[in-house]
């Protein structure tokens, strides 16, 4: 596994917003976790990242336990996290954006150029907008951006936070071919998402999550046909 | 010509205000704190131009201006010491706890200096002991060049290292946002204790050219440079690097025009009503309002 949570507990003060949860992802696969507003998706992923403390569970990443290591440690040990709203940081222009995204790793300049040109060529519109202050992209723009900054440390591991959130349809399509596009270069992907018809399309593997709890979990087809689910989630 | 050496005289104690005010407005910009401290920095700072030349320097050939040294050293030392002991463990606390805090750490420097070394001021040797430069008739101090060119410098080379470093911008990163920060590996820590000595080294120059016009050193001499200082940081801007730089300079010309051409006594008074008018205003201060950009 090339990350397990076992039996993580967070708290908010005294609100129990994660309930003994355990998921796993191997590597290469893509794994979701759908759930309502509140489910706690946004938690259990910050919990992950270490930027909500963990009250008790253990996370272990490529074999290291990374349960108590400080956030910046994480990502350098190859979990990057595009978080929920995209927090790009708007007052540095996009490229500045993207060398920040590689901060935490030891590489040559030239690599590092290299892997901008890669994001570039995935992103065409961010080499237009190379020069621009990223607080004036589009939610769409900065979705990308958010995505590109996060590749910039060639993670081992991408969590993703609801990247369609307040997303035009053709925004949505687009992110989606990325993610589908990642997956085909085979970096490992746990994302989040309250879409659950276009996430399940492209996870292998999905969990359902409820106020805290891990409910349900299988094939992105088993819960596809799961009755349940369907009602629930699919707006069947 | 005494009205270009009162402009002289209120750009050189402008500039020092300005470079205290680039450290409030560092730390306010990146850790949302008012540093209460700061203006400890610079009276400490002072006391180790002191005793640096008294015990090292005094009976050498080394020029005093070398007390830029440790006293560069001790003042960053101690910005650090105190983001470390009073205002990390505070981190995730309310506001108000950390201004609290700044507040007591401000008066425990005062008082150990104090009870340490005295409450009476000791005098400063003299640093600059070279004649004064005659320009346009008039009589221009090498201490005043010497303020004005290094506070220009190191205006210059912050804003170098802020827009152009990877620090630099690791900082404006925090300064936005802590939690995306540390998401893409950036140690929000020791990003903000380089923001405290950063600022804490530019109280360390600006307490040795202080001293070089001002020729004291008391353990309540920071109080009011430290409040005029913070005045200047809110008037440009607060959070904005070339706000404290402006801030600092109006309030340095206006106080020394003032103490020259209207009132010696009232000019403090002057100086803040002014200031109090112009944040009226423009309640962002000077750089503050269309220019969102904080450090
Ligand atoms: N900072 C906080 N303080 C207190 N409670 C919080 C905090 N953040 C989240 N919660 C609570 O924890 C629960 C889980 O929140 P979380 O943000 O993880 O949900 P989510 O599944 O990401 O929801 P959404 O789909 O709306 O993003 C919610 O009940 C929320 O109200
Ligand atoms: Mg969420």
């Amino acid at each position: 596994m090339l990350l397990e949570v076992n039996n993580l507990n967070v708290y908010y003060e005294n609100i129990h917003a994660i309930k003994d949860l355990s998921i796993s992802v191997k590597e290469g696969e893509t794994v979701c976790l759908i759930g309502a507003n509140g489910a706690g998706k946004t938690t259990t992923l910050q919990s992950i990242s270490g930027l909500i403390p963990k009250r008790s569970g253990e996370v272990s990443f490529s074999g290291e336990d990374i349960t108590k290591m400080k956030p910046h440690k994480i990502t350098r040990s190859g979990v990057a996290q595009v978080p929920e709203g995209r927090r790009v940081f708007t007052n540095l222009s996009v490229l500045d954006n993207l060398r920040l995204g590689s901060f935490a790793i030891s590489d040559s300049i030239e690599n590092k150029q290299k892997e901008i040109e890669k994001i570039y060529a995935r992103f065409p519109i961010l080499k237009e907008r190379s020069n621009q202050r990223a607080g004036t992209l589009s939610g769409g723009e900065q979705q990308m951006l958010a995505i590109g900054r996060a590749l910039m440390s060639r993670p081992k591991l991408l969590l993703l936070d609801e990247p369609s959130m307040g997303l035009s349809p053709i925004y949505v399509q687009k992110i989606f071919e990325v993610i589908r596009a990642l997956h085909d270069d085979g970096v490992t992907i746990l994302l989040v998402e309250q879409n659950a018809n276009i996430a399940l399309s492209v996870a292998d593997r999905a969990y359902v999550l409820e106020t805290g709890k891990i409910v349900k979990s299988g094939s992105s087809q088993e819960l596809l046909d799961d009755p349940d689910v369907k009602v629930a989630y699919l707006g069947a | 010509m005494n009205f270009l050496l009162q402009l002289l005289n209120g750009l050189q104690i402008g500039s020092i205000y300005a470079l205290v005010a680039l450290g409030y407005t560092m730390v306010y910009g990146i850790a949302l704190l008012i540093n209460f401290a700061h203006g400890e920095i610079i009276m400490i700072g002072a006391y180790t131009v002191v005793f640096s030349i008294q015990l090292i320097f005094a009976g050498t050939d080394i020029p005093y201006v070398f007390a830029i040294i440790p006293t560069v050293i001790i003042c960053t030392l101690v910005g650090m010491l105190i983001e470390r002991l009073a205002y990390k463990p505070l981190r995730n606390s309310p506001r108000i706890s950390n201004l609290i805090t700044a507040i007591g750490v401000s008066l425990l420097l005062q008082n150990t200096m104090m009870k340490v070394f005295g409450a009476q001021s000791r005098s400063v040797p003299k640093i600059f002991d070279h004649k004064p430069i005659e320009v346009f008739g008039a009589n221009i101090s090498i201490s005043t060049i010497v303020t004005i060119v290094v506070t220009l410098v190191l205006t210059i080379s912050l804003q170098i290292f802020m827009k152009k470093t990877k620090y630099g911008k690791a900082m404006v990163a925090t300064s936005e946002d802590y939690g995306a920060a540390s998401l893409v590996g950036i140690n929000v820590d020791s990003t903000l204790t380089l923001t405290f000595a950063i600022g804490s080294a530019l109280a360390g120059v600006a307490s040795l050219l202080y001293v070089s016009s001002y020729p004291q050193a008391a353990p309540l001499m920071g109080s009011m440079l430290g409040i005029k200082a913070f005045t200047a940081a809110v008037v440009g801007g607060i959070g904005l690097i070339p706000g404290a730089v402006l801030g600092g300079l109006i309030l340095g010309i206006l106080e020394a025009l003032t103490k020259a051409f209207i009132s010696s006594r009232l000019s403090d008074a002057i100086v803040f009503g002014l200031l109090i008018l112009v944040l009226l205003i423009r309640p962002g201060g000077l750089l503050g309002e269309d220019h969102k950009e904080k450090v």
